[in-house]
């Protein structure tokens, strides 16, 4: 990759104290480098500790193609459809996979091995991760080494960042706006402050003072937390930069979050981003933050904005709604659905069809105000309404149901009483997220078109309790 | 219902976990308490005991047992 190992500054530190300079995690990923068999498939399980962060960055420099995922799972799933080579595990979890072997261990974590499968890997693939909420689908997003050093070169253009920055983790490791963080960091020589620690734990506010953090990133809903948290009356005399992503904030908690900013001194900075464009591919510069309320902004140094109408004509006059999309080198070259999806090259060429319907204003800063697709974010993860809802119907074949709602509330229409909270508990699970987000509302029938299709414009209107 | 039932139902509603499980809970201790549970938790709390915590309060609101303790040491809540 393109950090630069020869600093004696500090790359990181964890909430343990530990600390490592960006000579000794060369000197880690040399280690790494010795241990494994070049050009290998690794999973790495992320849990925002110093050894889930100090395997990505070797598997990446090493050349290993990499999976990020979390650390609350065994994901056999996934692990039998790819065959990975290594495993990069929790020390407690290890015992789980008995057909690898060990070879390495540090900081509680444990690198095991299985050479059986050869995989046949893409020369540029670099990277896999999950699409956020993939409620437990296979898929992953395939990141090439230029996606992540473009992605990361312009982010750290446009929050100017330096090396005294010191970016405090508040989102995990294995969530493409977390990652990009952490990217965007190591290629200014900044300090990673690494912790697992909520913004509603004390720990975490000690961590914060302790190493005086700079900077953090947040989802609409740790953006509501944090107004909870009376943020606004605490004292970080080290806060500098806060940013926004994962879904569109409300007007009200932007401007209130945006005037605090401009009255402390401070940046906000709104980001509009996907994993399948690496992690970010609009901004808007904290200047505009109170005369563009609601607006994602302007496209990322090196990218483009677009949006075409529906004879995909592209748009020029302004507060035309059209379906935004992007270009650039952070456009990832595609997903992939099982291990023989490895050897794929770029099957996107640079543009991205984002799936939002947007608009701009005579500025031509965009305004997102729709989807073409059928997903929510649900506390700044992105869940596909369809998948879930084959995901259901997979589960429960006789039950009727249909998905619908807003961001942070997916309704679940039923038209059996009983099955209800099964349904629901099914899929928190499924997506990993927090059950509160799942809302049951039974009707006496799904709305269905003559042909059987389901009329999901219908099921907002309906009134239930 | 006294308190100790009414801030016991609490937990398990807005957790939807067993009532023997919720007495010796911790924070994250299942995926229901994550961010998101702790302020559903914080706000049920406020709502039926009427009090209103400050950050301070909520930040070290760790556990079933120290939620007590904070009720009953600075709001007066007897268990």
């Amino acid at each position: 990759m393109v950090w630069n190992f020869k600093q004696d500054s500090l790359a990181a530190i964890d909430d343990n104290d530990i600390s490592l300079t960006y000579k000794q995690l060369g000197q880690e990923c040399d280690t790494f480098k010795s241990k494994m068999a070049p050009r290998s498939l690794v999973f790495t399980f992320c849990s925002n500790t110093i050894a889930d962060f100090i395997g990505y960055v070797a598997f990446l420099q090493n050349g290993c193609v990499q999976a990020l995922l979390n650390s609350l799972e065994e994901h056999e799933e996934l692990i039998s459809k790819y065959n990975p080579n290594y495993l990069w595990v929790p020390m407690d979890m290890a015992q789980k996979f008995n057909n690898y072997k060990m070879v390495y261990e540090k900081y509680n974590y444990i690198l095991l091995e299985n050479l059986s499968m050869k995989h046949k890997l893409y020369e540029e693939l670099a990277l896999l991760l999950t699409t956020s909420g993939s409620t437990g689908s296979p898929k992953f997003v395939r990141q090439s080494y230029k996606n992540i050093r473009s992605n990361a070169k312009s982010i750290a253009k446009y929050l100017n960042i330096t090396s005294d920055e010191r970016p405090i983790t508040t989102l995990p490791i294995n969530y493409t706006y977390g990652l990009s963080i952490i990217n965007s960091h190591l290629l200014c020589g900044s300090t990673i402050l690494i912790t697992n620690k909520t913004i509603v734990q004390k720990e975490f506010w000690n961590f914060f003072n302790k190493y005086g953090a700079t900077s953090f990133g947040g989802v609409p809903y740790t953006y509501e937390i944090l107004k909870r948290l009376k943020f606004f009356d605490m004292s970080l005399p080290t806060l500098k930069t806060l940013t926004q992503a994962g879904g569109k904030l409300l007007p009200s908690l932007h401007a209130e979050f945006a005037e605090y900013c401009q009255s402390t001194n401070r940046d906000f900075i709104i980001m509009y981003g996907q994993c399948e464009a690496t992690a970010r591919m609009a901004y808007l510069p904290p200047e505009q933050n109170l005369s563009k309320i609601g607006s994602m902004g302007i496209a990322i140094p090196g990218g483009k904005l677009v949006l075409v109408d529906v004879n995909n004509q592209p748009i020029s006059t302004p507060f035309t709604t059209g379906e935004l999309i992007y270009y650039g080198d952070n456009v990832t070259l595609g997903y992939a659905q099982s291990y023989a999806d490895l050897s794929k090259m770029d099957e996107r060429g640079g543009m991205l069809e984002t799936g939002d319907m947007a608009e701009f204003d005579e500025d031509r800063y965009f305004y997102i105000v729709g989807r073409k697709k059928r997903f929510l974010k649900i506390y700044g993860n992105r869940v596909n309404l369809d998948e879930a809802e084959r995901i259901l119907k997979n589960k429960f074949p006789d039950t009727e149901c249909a998905l619908s709602g807003k961001d942070d509330e997916l309704v679940i229409f039923i038209t059996d009483k009983q099955k209800g909270a099964q349904l629901r508990k099914y899929l928190s699970e499924k997506t990993g997220l927090n059950h509160r987000a799942f809302v049951v509302k039974y009707i006496e029938s799904i709305p269905k078109s003559d042909a059987g299709k389901i009329l999901y414009s219908k099921l907002v209107d309906i009134n239930v309790d | 219902m006294d308190n100790a039932k009414k801030y016991l139902k609490i937990f398990v509603d807005v957790l939807e976990v067993a009532e023997d499980k919720v007495l010796n809970l911790n924070y994250r201790d299942v995926p229901a308490w994550d961010s998101v549970g702790h302020m559903t938790l914080i706000a049920e709390i406020e709502s039926e005991f009427d009090v209103m915590l400050d950050t301070e309060e909520i930040i070290d609101f760790n556990s079933f047992e120290k939620g007590k303790e904070i009720l009953s040491n600075n709001y007066g809540v007897e268990f």
